[in-house]
């Protein structure tokens, strides 16, 4: 499929947020994400699912150092932008050309003080991208029809879009600096069913254009499936499993995996009805001191002594397919 | 048993907003019945007037929005015409209704016991506060919550989000009302705690016999719960039908265009998916035909002018398109 280029890697990759203990002066952390290594291949659209709270939206803010990470190492195209040991910390901003990010929520996201077209030019001035005004006008009329919307839009303020129009607006923003990677940050889950399949298409259509790398985070297995060529299943701040996309649909190893999918419903009565799920007891443990061992052991059907003790690292159980899972070592 | 009688009918409803920018048709004109111990989805995207239907079911209809035609019979009686006392004693006992956000719903201030008993005492069950206080426990056993004798004099931020809907759901059934409508119940909510939830609806349904009315956008939910669907567009009803004939026969193509556009988990190809094109109406300046018209593939002229008929399609099948008056009458498209 994909020359397998490694275009981003993350290893070990922490981000704690310090929150109030219940005594003076103690601090405690939220584990948001903990210890994740993955790499992205160019060209390729991983995606990320899993609960609300397991740390996807934090991983794909921190691998762009929107957040600072507390510790881990981050290479990009072979160089690395950042490393805890080594004390490496580079300056984004040349960074943040090749990559960008679209939000979740476009009216949230969309200053709603500025035209359109000056949103989408303030990344172009930033980065001088453009040398006159013609060029900047011309070039922002291009990224606005790339996106599906029309020149005269330029002049309007966010308000006067609807919800599928700003999010087109946040992708020309996003793609006005010619990035190679971008993280979608749930970019349809906040629109309606009618135009998220619109959003969709139009994403897979940039990338072919463009090149794109995508991380597609998204709590919607369904979607995610049929945009990604790899997806990777968050629980508690952990890449639990890690695999090709109809690989890990048709063949869920983690347990985990198995009862998320199970619970996705299928819009087919014949096949949803007749499916077999696998609940899940409880709630998702609170990040803030997470269960020992395997973070999913207190959820787990098939727990051991061993998963309450020893915490699973995340191994090839197949080519291509990563699980940390120890009923898996046999 | 029962099967047949209708419970609940709703003929030629008609709500409208009155907003400064003028009049709003949030639901104009739909009709539909629903028989007892049947469950009946309402599909639609937001602004699709599904919402507002329900609440005028309910009489929890706010201001701008009134009900400006039609009818709502709840076993042979007009719902439209009660006083504000009986519609207290019909809301809550005979229907009851779940939110689609449950923080939201439950008072912060009370514990989730005192909320469960005030619904018993309100409706004057003869129940003694240590009786209304058991059957709260009992209810909140039978909606899953473990440790109910606890848990009851807890307050609703010490719940979890599953927890506070399956508390709002034992809530809406402790006065055993014959309706339940579920205002977009698991939308909030993390698909493994949805898929609980769904279960324990199911699960309800089945041993209390009560029916349901189920609002939702998620078509996935719709085919697990369903008996019979209800697709809306624009204050329309579009197409309603068994669920099985809405699925594998839809007829409608805004029913046909929703399916197409929604990626399943159990798909083979990675086809490409078929979006609707346009934006949704605006329903300030709705357009003179159809609704669905300036979106359609396969609009035709008349669709513009006027309004399309409901055609029936199949048993209990209806939809509203000119396509299938076209194809039972002819070429009727002169009219």
């Amino acid at each position: 499929m994909n020359e397998q280029k490694v275009l981003l890697e993350i290893e070990n990759l922490r981000k704690y947020f310090p929150v109030k203990g219940e005594k003076l002066f103690q601090k405690k952390y939220v584990q948001a994400v903990e210890s994740v290594s993955f790499s992205i291949f160019r060209g390729e659209t991983l995606g990320l699912v899993g609960e609300s709270g397991c740390g996807k939206t934090t991983l794909g803010r921190t691998i762009i150092r929107l957040y600072e990470p507390t510790s881990g190492r981050i290479v990009y195209d072979g160089t690395p932008i950042y490393d805890s040991e080594q004390k490496i910390s580079v300056d984004m901003l040349p960074y943040r050309r090749k990559m960008q990010i679209i939000f979740q929520d476009p009216s949230a996201s969309l200053d709603p003080r500025m035209t359109v077209g000056e949103i989408v030019g303030e990344a172009l001035d930033i980065h001088k991208l453009c040398t006159n005004k013609t060029e900047r006008r011309e070039r922002i009329n291009t990224l606005l029809d790339e996106v599906g919307l029309n020149t005269e839009h330029a002049n309007r303020f966010p308000h006067e879009f609807s919800g599928g129009q700003q999010q087109r607006v946040g992708i020309a923003r996003a793609l006005a600096v010619e990035p190679e990677f971008i993280v979608c940050d749930e970019p349809i889950s906040a629109l309606d069913v009618s135009i998220q399949s619109q959003v969709v298409n139009m994403l897979e259509d940039l990338q072919v254009e463009k090149h794109l790398t995508y991380l597609f985070i998204a709590h919607d297995i369904s979607v995610v499936r049929h945009i990604s060529n790899r997806i990777g299943v968050m629980y508690l701040g952990q890449m639990v499993e890690l695999a090709e996309s109809y690989e890990l649909c048709s063949h869920p190893v983690h347990p985990y995996t198995q009862s998320l999918l199970s619970a996705v419903p299928i819009p087919d009565p014949d096949v949803t009805r007749a499916r077999q799920r696998i609940l899940l007891e409880g709630d998702i443990p609170s990040p803030l001191n997470p269960p020992t061992g395997c973070r999913f052991h207190t959820r787990c059907p098939y727990a051991t002594e061993r998963c309450r003790q020893e915490q699973p690292k995340l191994k090839e159980q197949s080519p291509g397919h990563f699980a940390a899972c120890h009923l898996l070592d046999g | 048993m029962e099967e047949n009688k209708t419970l609940l009918e709703v003929k030629d409803l008609k709500v409208s907003f009155y907003t400064p920018a003028g009049e709003v048709k949030a639901v104009n004109g739909i009709s539909y019945s629903l028989g007892y111990n049947e469950v009946m989805g309402i599909v639609g995207e937001s602004g699709s007037g599904k919402s507002v239907e329900a609440y005028s079911i309910i009489g929890l209809l706010q201001s701008p929005g009134k009900v400006i035609g039609g009818s709502i019979t709840f076993e042979g009686e007009n719902v439209l015409e009660y006083d504000a006392e009986k519609m207290r004693q019909f809301r809550g006992n005979k229907v009851s209704m779940i939110f689609q956000n449950p923080m939201t719903c439950l008072n912060p201030v009370y514990t989730i016991g005192n909320q469960l008993i005030e619904a018993l005492m309100c409706h004057d069950k003869g129940y003694t506060k240590e009786q209304a206080r058991a059957r709260a426990i009992e209810m909140l056993e039978l909606v899953g919550i473990n440790n109910a004798e606890k848990r009851i004099d807890q307050y609703p931020h010490e719940f979890s989000g599953g927890m506070r809907q399956r508390a709002m759901i034992a809530m809406a059934l402790i006065c055993e009302p014959k309706l339940l409508i579920a205002d977009e119940p698991t939308t909030a909510l993390d698909v493994t705690i949805q898929a609980q939830i769904l279960e324990l609806m199911k699960d309800l349904q089945k041993k209390e016999n009560t029916s349901i009315i189920f609002i939702t956008h998620n078509l996935g939910v719709v085919a697990e719960i369903c008996d019979r669907v209800s697709v809306m567009y624009a204050g329309h009803i579009v197409e309603q039908g068994p669920v099985n004939d809405i699925f594998y026969h839809p007829q409608h193509p805004y029913t046909k265009g929703l399916l197409a556009s929604t990626p399943r988990l159990d798909e083979d190809s990675k086809e490409r998916l078929v979006p609707i094109e346009g934006t949704p109406i605006d329903l300030l300046n709705p357009p003179k035909g159809c609704n669905f018209g300036p979106r359609c593939k396969d609009c035709m002229k008349i669709c513009l002018r006027e309004k399309p008929p409901f055609c029936e399609v199949g048993e209990g099948h209806i939809s509203a398109c000119w396509l299938h008056y076209k194809e039972s009458k002819g070429d009727a498209a002169h009219e």
